[in-house]
């Protein structure tokens, strides 16, 4: 059987194509102003790479924030739509099993869930406040001048903790432009940065409760400036698994094959 | 390659003011108030506990700078050196950095003060919007804090975000609020909350070729209504005033007294100085009772 699943997120969109439990091909690109044109042209991408055609899947379904728009649409032609949290809980204990607790940042949200067996027993979102979610180091990297994937290992070569006193995104930005002028080093800042962002991701995380094994996906997963801070928060060990920005799109994908759930 | 200038449409005018005409070299206690704001600074010195000079300034890097700064050039052209000052009170969130001041006070008491100062004794409700926070007060008839509710960690509702949203849609900040009104009928407010977030949702509604006034008109209404709720939680009684640097934003402004069906009171002088104005008069009255005057 093959299937696959379409995140249509906020800033990216990816695609994975599954076969009996195996991954054929894996696709990602950043959703335009034309959401199902960009993740149209993703998901061609996709396929080619799996070397099938539309037809051959057997059911496709999709999630993330713009799931409407390619819901029985071509070229994807959605079969379903699945929310974020279902999505990121099938596709976590795919990939890791013993999943407890699933920790997803993406560009715009960010959201804590607890999980059994890939289904989910409880969740919390922010989905308000950039403060909790990959904008904010975009826009960090903005003022530092410098290009958001330098952002983590700048901050892993600081050993210096300053303390950020804006919780607010844009607040932040002129503080960070303060210890710019206070001639402080832009490691250190990367570091208050990724200190702060985790403490907005693990007091979220800590309303649902951190149980292990806990797993950390989303496109912020990329950036190994912010796993470590984020351990130091919950006190815990987190796991990273390979390609966490697909794990949505792989739950949809796990989700789409298996209609009596 | 060309130089590219760029209007800065944030920037907000920096002016001074003497605004008596009496002779301070009569005066028995001349006092000033710094009150040192994240955005913005202002300084006000009182002759016998009447505002006579002015002046109102971009807070710098560095507060201490601006707090000098501001004071001198409320007192340039008239004569007066900081010297001659019987008292310094400063407030604020840079309180902590003004040099000269003798004592501080919080931005809450001194609103309070100075909103009762400006509107008179009938004031109830105070709400505060200044550059990077948001302040609604509940006061007595003598201008004394009852209770307060602040927004101070989100850019959602205060003036900061409004220069996000100027420099967006590229008007001039002294102009948005003019700008917000000139819609026919008022669209639905953005929807994000967070100014990053209703940044982007602002510039997809221009892309989808709204004109900039409805735009402008649906930002203004989401931050209105942002203002009111906090308003309400601290419960609104009559008289009401606003005060703080976003007065001078009439869509703002507006929108507050077609939500809340209350008419703020016309103020007298400029609602911005009510933080500073009341740290002025909380001056005079510590000095008379450092003097035994009282």
């Amino acid at each position: 059987m093959m299937t696959a699943g379409v995140d249509v997120g906020a800033k990216m969109a990816k695609v994975v194509i599954l076969k009996d439990g195996h991954v054929l091909s894996r696709a990602k690109g950043l959703v335009g102003f034309d959401i199902l044109k960009s993740a149209g042209d993703v998901f061609q991408k996709a396929l080619k790479d799996a070397g099938i055609s539309r037809g051959d899947l057997q059911r496709v379904a999709a999630t993330g924030m713009g799931r409407e728009a390619v819901l029985q649409k071509p070229p994807i032609n959605a079969d379903e739509v699945i929310s974020e949290v279902v999505a990121d809980a099938a596709g976590a204990c795919q990939v890791v099993p013993t999943a407890k607790t699933v920790i997803d940042v993406g560009a715009e949200e960010g959201r804590g869930i607890k999980v059994e067996g890939g289904k989910v027993r409880d969740f919390v979102i922010n989905e308000r406040c950039a403060a909790g979610a990959g904008t904010f180091v975009e826009t960090m990297a903005r003022a530092l001048e410098v290009r958001v994937e330098d952002m983590g290992p700048m901050s892993l070569r600081s050993t210096n903790t300053i303390p950020m006193n804006a919780q607010c995104c844009v607040f932040a930005e002129s503080e960070v432009v303060t210890l710019i002028h206070a001639k402080t080093s832009k490691d250190d800042i990367a570091k208050a940065i990724h200190d702060a962002i985790a403490g907005r991701i693990s007091s979220m995380v800590l309303r649902v409760g951190v149980e292990k094994d806990v797993v950390l996906i989303g496109g912020v997963a990329l950036n190994p400036g912010f796993g470590p801070p984020l351990e130091k928060e919950l006190n815990t060990k987190i796991i990273v698994p390979e390609y966490p920005e697909f794990v949505g799109a792989l739950g949809a994908a796990v989700i789409a094959a298996n209609p009596q759930r | 390659m060309a130089q590219v200038k760029t209007q800065e449409y944030w920037r907000w005018p920096e002016y001074r003011k003497t605004v008596s005409g009496r002779d301070w070299h009569k005066a028995d206690i001349i006092t000033a108030g710094v009150d040192i704001g994240s955005v913005g600074s202002k300084a006000t010195v009182m002759v016998d506990g009447e505002l006579y000079s002015y002046a109102i300034m971009r807070t710098g890097g560095v507060s201490e700078d601006t707090a000098i700064k501001v004071t001198e050039w409320a007192l340039e052209g008239t004569g007066l050196e900081a010297e001659k000052l019987n008292y310094v009170v400063g407030t604020g969130y840079g309180r902590v950095n003004v040099p000269f001041a003798k004592r501080t006070i919080t931005e809450i008491a001194c609103h309070a003060r100075g909103a009762h100062y400006i509107y008179g004794p009938t004031v109830r409700t105070v709400l505060d919007i200044g550059g990077q926070d948001c302040k609604a007060i509940r006061c007595d008839e003598r201008g004394k804090v009852l209770s307060f509710l602040m927004n101070d960690k989100c850019a959602a509702g205060t003036g900061r975000g409004l220069e996000v949203f100027a420099d967006l849609i590229s008007v001039p900040i002294s102009e948005l609020g003019k700008v917000s009104l000139d819609v026919a009928q008022e669209p639905p407010p953005v929807s994000n909350t967070c100014v990053i977030f209703a940044k982007a949702e602002s510039l997809a509604l221009l892309r989808q070729g709204w004109p900039k006034e409805k735009v402008a008109a649906a930002y203004h209404s989401a931050m209105a209504e942002r203002i009111v709720d906090l308003l309400t939680r601290v419960g609104v009684e009559k008289d009401f005033v606003v005060t703080g640097g976003v007065t001078n934003n009439v869509g703002i402004v507006q929108r507050l007294e077609r939500i809340l069906k209350i008419k703020p009171l016309e103020p007298q002088m400029e609602p911005i100085l009510a933080g500073a104005l009341g740290a002025s008069l909380f001056a005079k009255a510590l000095y008379e009772k450092e003097q035994g005057l009282r």
